[in-house]
């Protein structure tokens, strides 16, 4: 049973509901020609529209009245533990070839309706990436393809078993399966058993956004990491916390090490050497912006300061400044530190992996003996299998879950070959009929992975289950079992799978239990991957060094680089959620574009939304100019994961793809090139959702302060605003014409680290997925309607402060602190409802369809809004947003928000929380619906609730734990305790002065940046 | 005149009833809430009063034990388990005397592991018992099944001069507020018909004497001028015809009543109280839960813990139709939609609109509610109706009204101290706790 939950029928009588509507149509002759061209005849005088339009409403009134029946549909026999309307949540695994999340799914009623981090696994740590809590979405998308299909046509399995096995068996040469890169046992398991049953059987795995170069120079694996223990970090150009290897992982551990207190007042420093301001460069101490070509003479000049060689070249001073100052730090910390790179050069990861050894870190920050196994593809391979499939010596192909016509450099290579039917047999596993799938003569769609069961290994060691959560909805199948037929087996994947674990748990008696246990937990110890092999050798240091002394280049380059929403746009290409994300650094949804430094756009008279021709190596795109502070000089940079045509509604024709720009070299591919850029003149905008970039000094929103500050005294890291009163100046909250409230049961708060948050985003999609919140497409974002009751704002540092006034005039002054700064810092601030206890909003509602509740909340009641917008007029904060349509009927937004258009896509929304219609408020509500769930367990159990029983979506969703919800009513709460432990040392309230009192209480940033660096913040 | 004077009267009495129905009506309510209420709290006093009686045997079960048991039970056995009668599964009454609790706690745990061990009185008792296994409850504590033996052993001592279980006490409880109520109605009714007949012949006997004493008068020859032209003075019904005065009273009463009935008929657009569908199945709830008193939870599984009662899935049905009426037609339907394997398409009554959130364990199982307080006489009923209005002034109106049940809940123990020390005579009422707070609803 796919939906247990009631068929709504109305039963007026259809002749007449018919008849009522149809009325409107048939014979309504409005016509909108010029006036003068139609006759009299074909113009309907006023009186007769108004009165056509009062039969048919007074008509559709009518046929309304009647109640509709509604029906109740039981189990025919009910699951023992499923009950309606309560939720159940099963463990399993997110893993779509780069993104690694142990998930709990949160089941209701027989359906996944949210994904959260599972607390038990001891790599993600119960953390949860943005795209992975957007991942619930991909499984009522749509777009999949709905059943196997042969050369166009509908076929059934053993149809298409048959065909596959005799072509497969008939291939004239290699027999090749692409895939992304399989870090599961049990599906390389199954994958052998096809390889054994055909001659010549070769399996090829690439990744989309290639480590080749740091397996080719760690002997052929990615050694894991360890940011927790790291006093010191040097990235050339990996962006750890966003999108490189494992970042859901990194960021839990990069943030242990930044948290303080004042028991701890000890961070590590975070040096940043990239070309684009990513994520993990937003958040470094010390970031420096250089060319992609320079990274190779940075990783050798810190190479030969760390180890005593010769002298660097070719680098900028600031760069040589910056080096010098973290080789000097990272020999401080001998086996404390660490050297990363996102580099696909082997020269430059051979080099860095030198550096990570002649610091002593192999063993410590770094191991390569419990490796990472989240990246295994080889380039050359690849490469390899591409001039095979053009050259014929490829028989038969199978694509599963690869997409490489949409993802890879020579994308257009292997479309050529498969049109040109190079191969004899071409088959895709692929979900959807994708670029590659759609080319394909053979078409076996594989389950979605909540409908699948598998096992992973993302790192030597560590296992985890994913199990089925729902009946499969379309008429797919496995592909691991699809594997086992083609290789002549009948056996299920789940007794294959089961079989397996055989040699993790024991054969012994106690093998069912252990296996039980294993599906509830979702993680276990114990290995079971073969460790991957890799062909191409490691390059000698020496060669390296010699490769990287090389002249630096000349002309603009172009650096490729993943969203941290849509990743390399893959399944996630066709999903709302994370195209909606706002970009956590140029905070733009919906589409890619050039990012390029100011000083470019201003040499050449660009203009932000100015498309732009992008022209690498023969191949172009267009895509529109963004002013990017903290782009390096004479670069720019574009994501990738854009401009699918074959993905869905959603994605196609959004963005352009930036593959095709990526080189692939010998050595590996490129993610940058150098390009020449001309000026189309046709403009297209850029949705971006927050526009205002500096805070201006304005320290009343957001603080920060440096660390060898808060060593000194902590007292003084944060600026109170003191308001003056008759007995001198006081706090603001102690003068108020307002009665306060009494809380005598709970007193919901928030405390935001804004030390711990790094600006991922998972909370706005943790948010948006609890809380049915609408996507309103590119257009709404641009007449700045998105809904997001979460947003994260990010705010850059200018070189211009108020001192200045004096000097160059309050005005001149103003409008120069509105720039940011070439090389800004960045801060994140996560802003929802701030739940203020002296509500602006409340006082202004003139139907009381928002007040105030007893548990310290301000309540918005949708069914009493009459949609005036006072209430958002009169926050300060900007966190109301309005329903400007019905986001779940009006077909504008079928494209965006077509899951609340289908009963398909419908299962995913959360029961508990209303789909607010046009013409209504809508904001943050703390999770009401956890809140209620939680007190309604406790009352159940005639007992208080317990801290931490009670969270809300997005502090759940933190991978980094900087959101803590509590209740401040309870002394012993770790929320209370944080509040008391921080009062008047990094504890604030935005917006303070105006004494709104809010219920979410802010913690001031600390930076570790030492004083001659940031110049600027000593006179700060 | 005669006539103009009776019509008078009846305008009168219609008045008269239009003025004293509501309160009426409003008497009538408010003894069925009260008469609910005590209902309510006499099926949570036996247990309570049970405790001590029960302590013996239960090892140790205290107040709170035996409370907590009562929940437990609910929501665990009270699907296949009475304490007197046999259920599905054995009654439980004087299991201690049967069996120890250390038998008792691995037989809950696992029972086929029991079963299986090999243990002569598990083996005789799954023989017994139609060779039907008893799920296992791996999650119940050993204090936890402790308290249950503890509740089952407060029951069997206080179940013998009461009803057994919770359920037939709240059905009494029903029933006799019923017949209360309805006595009291009665009985007014009865006064009212004396009071309208005293008075029409009252009026009647007045009009008589009038006539008689015109008659008479007229009669008398020694009348001057004006007593004549008083005695003959005739009522001008075309002053009062076209008197303003009345004209406008008349307007006004007219135009007031047109306006009540409209804004009447306007608010009931949308209620379906009453709503009583033709069900597919002709089941009657008089028989399974009137007659027969089966517990609403026996079919209604999740009432106790989840959002929604539940309606029973068709192998509920079949624990005990399998056996029982195997021959009716109505029952043949369930049979059929099993082996077409497709489910009972039930219509719905209660219909609360998608923003408004309900919760039924809120209700019963903490705040104590009986089923019948908003579905009405539901074992009297052979095909269920929409009983309550269940609009939104409803809700609000016994949130108000209602006192918490806070007695042995953990939850409310600091929030009753505060209440009675800021004000003690009040009573803590639902909506003193925040109850009728939008967001306790709508989100």
């Amino acid at each position: 049973m796919k939906y247990w939950k009631g068929i709504e029928e109305l039963d007026n009588s259809p002749e007449f509901v018919k008849n009522a509507f149809a009325e409107f149509p048939d014979f309504l002759p409005v016509k909108e020609g010029r006036a003068g061209s139609a006759d009299d005849s074909s113009v309907a005088p006023r009186r007769d529209f108004l009165k056509l339009m009062g039969f048919s409403v007074a008509a559709a009134t009518l046929a309304a009245c009647e109640a509709p029946v509604h029906k109740a549909i039981p189990y025919l026999n009910k699951p023992e533990e499923i009950d309606p309307s309560i939720s159940n949540f099963y463990a399993s695994t997110y893993f779509t070839g780069s993104d690694y999340n142990a998930v709990l799914v949160k089941n209701r009623d027989g359906r996944p309706i949210k994904l959260e981090g599972n607390p038990e696994s001891p790599v993600t740590r119960g953390g949860l990436s943005a795209r992975a809590q957007a991942a619930v979405l991909n499984l009522y998308d749509g777009a999949r393809l709905q059943h196997f299909m042969a050369k166009g046509k509908r076929v059934e399995f053993a149809q298409l078993d048959q065909a596959v096995r005799t072509g497969l068996g008939s291939a004239s040469g290699k027999i090749v399966l692409v895939s992304p890169t399989i870090i599961s046992p049990g599906t390389k398991r199954a994958i052998a058993e096809l390889a054994g049953r055909y001659r010549s059987f070769e399996h090829v795995m690439y990744d989309v956004n290639s480590a080749s170069a740091l397996l080719q120079a760690n002997g052929g694996v990615l050694p894991s990491y360890d940011f927790s223990r790291v006093n010191v970090i040097v990235s050339l150009g990996a962006d750890f916390l966003g999108t490189w290897i494992s970042p859901v992982e990194y960021s839990r551990q990069y943030v242990t090490n930044r948290k303080v207190s004042t028991d701890k007042r000890t961070m590590s420093r975070h040096f940043q050497f990239e070309t684009a301001l990513s994520l993990t460069g937003s958040n470094a101490d010390v970031r420096v912006a250089v060319k992609p070509s320079e990274i190779g003479p940075i990783a050798l000049a810190l190479y030969n300061a760390v180890a005593g060689g010769g002298s660097s070249a070719g680098l900028s001073a600031a760069a040589q400044k910056q080096v010098a100052q973290a080789a000097k730090e990272l020999q401080a910390n001998r086996g404390a530190s660490l050297v990363v790179s996102g580099s696909n050069d082997p020269a430059v990861q051979t080099v860095v992996a030198a550096i990570n050894q002649a610091l002593g870190n192999v063993g410590t920050t770094l191991s390569l003996t419990t490796p990472s196994f989240v990246r295994q593809g080889e380039d050359g391979r690849m490469s390899q299998f591409i001039s095979d499939l053009k050259s014929g010596a490829v028989g038969a192909v199978i694509f599963y879950h690869a997409n490489p016509v949409f993802n890879h450099p020579r994308g257009a290579e292997i479309e050529e070959a498969l049109k040109g039917n190079k191969a004899a047999l071409t088959i895709s596993l692929n979900d959807r009929l994708d670029e590659t799938g759609s080319l394909c003569q053979y078409q076996a769609p594989d389950h979605h992975w909540l409908e699948s069961w598998n096992d992973y290994e993302p790192k030597r060691g560590e296992l985890s289950l994913a199990q089925p959560t729902i009946t499969p909805l379309f008429k797919t199948r496995q592909a691991q079992e699809t594997f086992l037929r083609w290789a002549g087996s009948n056996e299920t994947y789940y007794d294959f799978l089961k079989d397996g674990w055989r040699t993790v748990l024991g054969t012994n008696n106690g093998f069912q239990a252990a296996w039980d246990k294993v599906v509830h937990d979702g993680v276990a110890t114990g290995s079971a991957l073969p460790t991957p092999t890799f062909t191409t050798q490691p390059l000698s240091l020496a060669e390296a060094t010699s490769r990287l002394g090389g002249a630096s280049k000349s002309g603009i380059e172009a650096v490729l680089y993943e969203k941290v929403g849509i990743g390399e746009g893959g399944i996630e290409g066709n999903n709302p959620f994370l195209h909606e994300l706002p970009d956590p650094i140029s905070k733009a949804t919906w589409g890619n574009y050039v990012a390029v430094p100011r000083k470019m756009a201003e040499e050449n008279k660009w203009q932000q939304n100015d498309v732009l021709k992008v022209t690498a190596g023969g191949k172009s795109i267009e895509l529109p100019v963004l002013v990017q502070p903290g782009q390096a000089e004479g670069t720019v940079s574009i994501a990738v994961g854009y401009g699918r045509t074959k993905v869905g509604k959603v994605g196609d024709a959004v963005g352009a793809n930036a593959f095709v720009l990526a080189q692939a070299t010998p050595a590996g591919v490129q993610y940058y090139n150098t390009v020449t850029l001309e000026k189309t003149g046709a403009t297209n905008p850029i949705a971006q959702t927050q526009t205002h970039h500096t805070i201006m000094d304005r320290h009343e929103v957001v603080q920060e302060n440096t660390l060898a500050k808060y060593r000194e005294n902590p007292k003084e890291v944060s600026e109170y605003e003191r308001v003056a009163t008759p007995d001198g100046l006081e706090k603001p909250n102690k003068v108020s014409l307002w009665q306060d409230y009494q809380y005598n049961d709970h007193h919901w708060g928030m405390a935001v680290d804004l030390n711990s948050c790094i600006g991922c985003g998972s909370c706005v999609i943790g948010c948006q997925t609890e809380n049915n919140i609408a996507v309103v497409g590119k257009q709404q974002v641009l007449n700045r309607r998105e809904m997001h009751w979460m947003r994260i704002d990010r705010y850059y540092s200018s070189d211009h402060h108020e001192d200045e006034f004096e000097k160059n005039g309050k005005l001149k002054t103003y409008a120069a602190m509105e720039d940011p700064s070439d090389n800004p810092q960045v801060i994140f601030q996560p802003m929802m409802c701030q739940h203020c206890n002296h509500a602006p909003c409340e006082t202004v509602c003139p139907v009381l369809a928002t007040t105030h509740s007893s548990e310290g909340l301000n309540q918005m009641t949708y069914n009493r809004c009459v949609g005036t917008r006072y209430c958002a007029n009169n926050c300060p904060y900007k966190v109301r947003r309005f329903n400007w349509f019905s986001y779940y009927s009006n077909e504008k937004f079928e494209d965006v928000n077509g899951h609340m258009f289908t009963d398909l896509g419908r299962m995913v929304l959360n029961p508990d929380v209303t789909v607010r219609a046009r013409g209504v408020m809508e904001k943050c509500s703390m999770c009401i619906q956890r809140i209620q769930l939680g007190k309604l367990e406790a009352k159940k159990q005639k007992r208080r609730p317990k801290d931490g029983e009670i969270i809300t979506a997005c502090a759940q969703s933190c991978p980094t734990e900087a959101i803590l919800f509590g209740d401040m009513r309870d002394p012993n709460s770790r929320l209370s305790q944080l509040l008391r432990r921080e009062d008047g040392e990094r504890a604030f309230h935005v917006l303070d002065s105006i004494n709104v009192q809010p219920n979410v209480t802010y913690l001031t940033k600390i930076r570790n940046g030492a004083a001659e660096f940031f110049p600027q913040e000593e006179k700060a | 005149m005669n006539s103009f004077l009776s019509r008078t009267s009846s305008w009168v009495l219609a008045l008269f009833l239009a003025v004293a129905a509501p309160a009426l009506a409003q008497n009538t309510a408010s003894v069925t809430k009260n008469g609910v209420a005590p209902g309510g709290a006499a099926a949570a006093t036996p247990a309570a009063a049970a405790a001590p009686a029960g302590a013996p045997g239960a090892g140790g079960g205290d107040a709170a034990a035996i409370a907590a048991g009562d929940a437990l039970f609910k929501n665990n056995c009270a699907q296949c388990h009475a304490v007197k009668d046999k259920v599905v599964g054995p009654a439980l009454g004087g299991i201690t005397k049967r069996r120890s609790i250390s038998w008792i706690i691995p037989w809950v745990h696992n029972s086929s592991k029991v079963i299986a061990s090999g243990d002569e009185y598990a083996v005789k008792l799954y023989n017994d018992n139609g060779k039907q296994q008893m799920p296992a409850f791996p999650q119940l504590s050993d204090k936890e099944i402790t308290s249950i033996v503890a509740w089952v052993t407060s029951q069997e001592t206080a179940a013998s001069p009461t009803a057994a279980t919770g359920g037939t006490t709240a059905e009494n409880a029903g029933g006799a507020d019923g017949q209360d109520a309805a006595g009291a109605s009665k009985y007014t009714d009865v006064l009212l018909i004396v009071l309208v007949v005293v008075l029409i012949v009252l009026v009647v006997t007045l009009a008589i004497i009038a006539n008689l004493m015109k008659d008479v008068l007229q009669g008398r020859k020694d009348l001057d001028g004006r007593d004549v032209e008083v005695l003959n003075q005739r009522f001008d019904w075309t002053k009062l015809y076209h008197s303003t005065v009345l004209r406008g009273i008349v307007g006004t009463v007219f135009a007031l009543v047109l306006l009540y009935e409209g804004v009447q008929s306007v608010m009931a657009v949308g209620l379906t109280q009453g709503y009583q569908p033709t069900q597919p199945i002709a089941f009657s709830h008089k028989i399974h839960a009137g007659e027969n008193q089966i517990n609403c939870a026996y079919c209604h599984t999740s009432v106790y813990k989840s959002k929604s009662a539940n309606i029973p899935s068709a192998n509920i049905c079949m624990n005990c139709h399998s056996q029982i009426k195997t021959e009716s037609p109505e029952i043949k339907k369930i049979y059929r939609a099993i082996e077409r394997k497709q489910p009972i398409q039930w219509v719905r009554i209660h219909n609360l609109p998608d923003l408004a959130y309900f919760n039924h364990s809120q209700h019963t199982q903490v705040g104590g509610i009986q089923c019948q307080t908003c579905h009405g006489p539901i074992q009297n009923m052979d095909v269920v109706y929409q009983y309550s209005a269940l609009t939104m002034g409803w809700c609000i109106n016994c949130h108000r009204e209602t006192p918490l049940n806070t007695k042995g809940n953990g939850y409310y123990d600091n929030l009753v101290k505060l209440h009675d020390k800021s004000n003690n005579a009040v009573p803590f009422t639902v909506s003193s706790n925040g109850g009728t707070e939008c967001s306790k609803c709508h989100y």
